[in-house]
């Protein structure tokens, strides 16, 4: 394709739009869709215990019919409303330790690196969505998800494939795995036009987080958010090393404080909703500044690092969604990013590096849903996408990218069978300017991928339970600094494939009166094959140098399990339980002669990936005291693909305590929380030689209007 | 601590009937949690492996420095024994398990001077001075990056990159060489060269020190810094090519010097410089056939210098690799592949190298993917593979160890 077919697909779909617009509405009522919002059906038990939330008509979003969890037909995890509130989270990262087949790369801190791999696919192959646009990185493909603060998130949901609905965008069916992060959407009590919340955490490390949120309902159809928040830390903690000798005597024993990996951040978020008698439209700014330090790897005679990093992130995005009939529906979406970020080595004793760069994004998106017969839905998506990223290195080419990218899905209900399958086409023309020393590069990839869902009811008379499966094949895009890092990049680097292959089942079941309200039992067997993996390669005749090479395989076997279960009792009285197992075999297939039994790396099980992992967490509560427990387990693992002694790491654990009150006077609600993390004080490392947290202590005063 | 053998635990409790089976369950289960818990971690203990032949020799044995990945703390040191053949990974975390988070970060050169050894590790900042026979610690001496040494009548000379900075419309900062006294190990005194300073060597009262510009990019220095020993001064600039890397004296006070090209259109190359009397003469040295070679690392046995390498080529987008020998003496390549059993199609990356100064046995380190173990070839004079041994990460560079009786 080229850009004439470009212009041509979206000449096409666009007047589609223009026409729809002049239709008239009168073909449909306005009740139920408010943005589709079976899109995020949320759990039941967040309905249960939202024992202060406003389920408030005035507002249409929330009077969505809840879809049956065993009716789900992609497999998801979902952390929402006051379960999300009361794990002992601070960022979205930290949250999604809850999530099973999720490793959390954890570099430690506030300010630390956190990033997100899905199903030991590698990070690149995860998407991330704020408010149903993707967050994107074209430099280096991650999105650094300490960043995103939990103070006005709603519900972050996590899908193996993507969304569970094919009335989205193209990019939505691009990724491997999707994050989808939604903000609070403004909801008023009867007879309220505002609302007013702002809450001030404080903590160990120097942490100081301010945040404050306004919500007015200017009319009927028409809501505002504006939310704001400060986040500043020293990020000084301390950290103990300790090795003993084979007799048990303690060989040395260590104790610092982690330097460098002070933050201060702010964060100005304002959206603007929208109802219409036959759709829903919206708008949204977004800043972000920060400005940290880089805390480093602590090796031996290097106890602190000088590294900085300042960061300046805006988008501003709007979507539209119309009815235009009962069987016609369309949603444009589109976005505008531009990220600045420049890095600092001033330690004279290194290379010293002052670098900017700068990044931006330009997404447009139209998608067309049709209801062909009853139960047959069928949706096209066009995405037009630019990227651009400017560098101040040395001899750095300056790189644009050009994406389009063209779904077709359909949905198919029968009775007792769900079926979904997609079709997305990618067109990427890349081109990079002419550098001191290299030519300019141009280069075209075209693909199409399929992804097939399914979903069964085996008995005839028990909704509650289905088995799914799904297969999907997808790639990523070598990132710039994959294709034109100064020295390392590799202009002809192929994009990086996946293909997963999953079976499953989920029982769920609700009552409505006794102890047991809830209960939820999922699990999935999974293989991944990753394909052409981007591998950064030493290429010799000087040290530090390396080159990105299509030459990565990895295997990957996993099951995943969740139960969850909602009790109540006494009127006051409710537990939630929530467990998480994950067990992952992922293999190395890279170098079939490095096949030694011991320490060969072909077979060996990949960089940081636990065999083991789970989590537990609890939300005990009575009337407005609740008290959780957390617990996060990640077992051994080994830094590189050699499973010997030497690269061995150790499981690590903790538990996390969190007790809050709420306190509901006649015009204002006041909370207080104060939790403590890492209860029992283990001194870890998620990524080797980047200490963890000890135990650490944080406290929350939240006022609402 | 080591997890109980599950079917030990399974069967032990001679009980019948279906508690036995839920005790045997219950006690599995624990068995597995235990397993799965934390523990205390051991100091890595040696590891030793029997690989070559038993030898009586004065040169007892040698030890290989294993530079470790930048960031993973993972600089080791093995030795081999020629008097029992043994191979002992990992002799430094035994010779001091007190040592606090080990050898350290990124190995770079390792040298024998007397009775002691000095292992420079560049990212750690500091050179470890040990005793040569035992590997125990005898002191360290801290240097900001620093990279190779090179000693003189009871002095180290060691290069760095943290010279003074000099903020000049850009940002300068030239590199050192760094004046040790081999008893005390107090710093005496430090002269500037050129930036990036990287191998060093010395004869005739000068200490020649290969500039690397490494950090210039793509304006990278192409000089040889002549320091006169005397005044400990930079006495002059010896134009090379860019990007100087390794540098060899041999006993003809010939300077072999290697450049590892600007990766672009310069690709990598060794060169001799004739001094006689500070008029400086530079030849290229290239194999019969006009290619250049391509120096990873090079070492100097007798009159023979040997030379590995491999370099990627963006024209043919694949290695080009060597392991060439050099007459010293007629400057000629003798052989662009001293390996002759074919060996070299397993080796990924020839990364250090040593020749046995008795046998002439070549020991070849092989650095594979940089972030696992590396693989340590000795071949005999012949180039035919006599043993090959598992190391620690980045096997690099070595050091024999002379008996003093």
């Amino acid at each position: 394709m080229n850009l004439r077919s470009i212009a041509f697909i979206l000449c096409t779909l666009f007047p589609l739009l223009a026409l729809a617009q002049e239709r008239d509405s009168v073909i449909h009522s306005s009740i139920g869709w408010g943005r589709g919002s079976a899109i995020h059906p949320s759990p039941a038990q967040e309905r249960d215990s939202s024992s202060f939330a406003t389920d408030s008509v005035s507002d249409m979003m929330e009077v969505s019919v809840y879809a049956r969890r065993s009716e789900e037909i992609v497999p998801s995890q979902r952390l929402g409303g006051k379960r999300l509130q009361a794990l002992s989270s601070f960022s979205v990262a930290d949250a999604m330790r809850y999530f099973s087949g999720v490793q959390i790369k954890d570099y430690g801190g506030v300010g630390g690196l956190k990033t997100v791999d899905i199903r030991s696919m590698g990070t690149n192959h995860m998407g991330v969505f704020y408010d149903g646009i993707q967050l994107g990185n074209a430099q280096n493909g991650l999105v650094d998800l300490g960043r995103f603060s939990l103070d006005n998130v709603e519900e972050i949901a996590l899908y193996n494939g993507q969304k569970a609905q094919i009335f989205q965008p193209a990019r939505d069916y691009g990724t491997s795995g999707s994050v989808y992060i939604r903000t609070r959407r403004p909801r008023f009590d009867e007879g309220k036009v505002y609302n007013l919340r702002a809450s001030l955490k404080g903590g160990s490390f120097g942490l100081i987080n301010p945040s404050f949120v306004w919500e007015q309902r200017w009319s009927k159809r028409i809501t505002s958010s504006l939310s704001a928040d400060y986040t500043g830390a020293s990020g000084k903690y301390p950290f103990r090393y300790r090795r003993v000798l084979p007799s048990g005597q303690v060989a040395w024993d260590t104790t610092a404080v982690r330097q460098n990996g002070d933050i201060r951040s702010c964060r100005v978020e304002a959206s603007v909703f929208g109802n219409t008698s036959d759709g829903t439209w919206n708008a949204k700014a977004y800043y972000y500044d920060s400005e940290r330090g880089i805390p480093g790897a602590i090796v031996s005679n290097v106890w602190k690092h000088a590294q900085r990093q300042w960061d300046r992130n805006f988008f501003a995005q709007a979507g539209w969604t119309k009815h235009v009939s009962d069987r016609y529906k369309f949603q444009i979406n589109a976005k505008y990013a531009n990220d600045h970020m420049r890095y600092l080595n001033p330690d004279t004793t290194l290379m010293y590096q002052d670098n900017t760069f700068r990044q931006q994004e330009l997404y447009l998106s139209t998608a067309h849903h049709v209801e062909l017969l009853p139960g047959w839905q069928m949706n096209l998506a066009a995405d037009y996408q630019y990227n651009t990223l400017e560098a101040s290195l040395t001899n750095f080419v300056f790189p644009q990218r050009h994406t389009l990218l063209l779904a077709l899905a359909t949905q198919y209900e029968c009775r007792r069978l769900r079926l979904m399958a997609s079709l997305l086409g990618t067109n990427v023309w890349d081109h990079a300017t002419k550098g001191i020393t290299s030519d300019p590069v141009s280069s075209a990839t075209s693909r199409w991928t399929p992804a097939v869902y399914l979903s069964y009811q085996p008995l005839r008379d028990c909704p509650d339970l289905s088995l799914r499966a799904f297969y999907k094949s997808i790639f990523r895009l070598p990132t710039f600094n994959d294709l034109y890092y100064t020295e390392v990049g590799n202009a002809s680097l192929q994009p990086e494939t996946t293909r997963q292959w999953n079976l499953g089942f989920i029982y769920s079941h609700d009552w409505y009166r006794g102890i047991f309200r809830h209960v939820e039992v999922k699990a999935d067997g999974y293989f991944n094959r990753v394909d052409n993996k981007i591998v950064a390669i030493p290429k010799g005749s000087g040290q530090y140098r390396w080159m990105m090479m299509n030459v990565g395989k990895v295997h990957i076997l996993g099951v995943e399990a969740t139960a969850e279960t909602v009790m109540r009792w006494h009127k006051d009285w409710s537990l939630v339980l929530c467990l998480n197992y994950t067990y992952q075999s992922a293999t190395d297939r890279t170098d079939p002669t490095d096949n030694d039994p011991y320490y060969g790396t072909y077979g060996g099980q990949i960089a940081y990936v636990p065999w083991h992992s789970g989590s537990v967490a609890g939300n005990l509560s009575w009337k407005n005291l609740g008290l959780n427990y957390s617990f996060i387990y990640v077992g051994e693992r080994y830094h590189t693909s050699a499973n010997i002694r030497e690269n061995y790491e150790q499981p690590w654990y903790t538990h996390d305590l969190s007790a809050s009150y709420r306190w509901q006077l006649p015009r204002l609600a006041l909370t207080f929380a104060l939790e403590c993390n890492n209860i029992f004080n283990q001194q870890y490392d998620v990524i080797q030689n980047y200490p963890m947290p000890g135990r650490n202590w944080k406290g929350v005063l939240k006022v609402e209007f | 601590m080591q997890p109980q053998s599950p079917t030990n635990t399974l069967y032990s409790p001679p009980l019948g009937g279906a508690g036995g089976r839920v005790l045997s369950l219950l006690l599995l289960l624990l068995s597995i949690l235990l397993q799965s818990c934390r523990h205390d971690i051991i100091v890595w203990p040696s590891e030793e492996e029997e690989v070559g032949e038993t030898r009586q020799d004065s040169i007892l044995g040698f030890y290989l420095l294993n530079e470790g990945n930048m960031g993973s703390n993972k600089c080791t040191m093995d030795f081999y024994d020629y008097a029992t053949g043994t191979y002992t990974r990992n002799v430094y975390g035994n010779a001091n398990p007190t040592v606090v988070k080990e050898l350290g970060d990124v190995g770079n050169d390792l040298r024998i001077y007397g009775s002691r050894m000095w292992a420079v590790i560049n990212c750690s900042n500091k050179i470890e001075v040990m005793e040569a026979r035992t590997a125990r610690r005898v002191g360290q001496v801290n240097l900001a990056n620093c990279r190779y040494i090179a000693f003189h009548e009871g002095y180290a000379y060691v290069s760095s990159y943290a010279g003074p900075v000099q903020i000049n419309p850009g940002y300068e900062q030239k590199g050192i060489v760094v004046k040790i006294d081999t008893a005390t190990l107090e710093k005496v005194d430090t002269c500037i060269v050129g930036f990036q300073p990287d191998r060093l060597d010395i004869t005739g009262g000068k200490i020649y020190v290969a500039n690397s510009g490494g950090y210039m990019f793509p304006n990278y220095e192409n000089t040889v810094s002549v320091i006169d020993l005397a005044t400990f001064r930079e006495e002059r600039r010896i134009p090379v090519a860019v990007n100087l890397h390794h540098l060899i004296a041999d006993a003809r006070g010939q300077v072999w010097v290697s450049s590892r090209g600007d990766y672009y259109g310069n690709a990598s190359a060794l060169f001799c410089i004739t001094d006689p009397a500070g008029e400086a003469h530079v030849r290229r040295v290239a194999a019969p056939d006009g290619a250049d070679l391509v120096v990873e690392n090079m070492t100097l046995c007798g009159d023979s210098l040997y030379v590995i390498g491999t370099e990627f080529s963006y024209t043919t987008m694949q290695n080009q690799t060597n392991y060439g020998i050099i007459n010293t003496r007629t400057r000629q390549v003798l052989t662009t592949n001293f390996i002759t059993d074919g060996t070299e199609a397993s080796i990924v990356e020839p990364y250090g190298i040593a020749v046995h100064p008795h046998t002439r046995e070549i020991l070849i380190g092989d650095a594979r993917s940089h972030v696992n173990p590396g693989t340590l070839f000795c071949f005999s004079p012949d180039g035919l593979l006599l043993w090959k041994v598992r190391t620690g990460d980045i096997p690099a560079h070595f050091a024999f160890l002379v008996g003093t009786d």
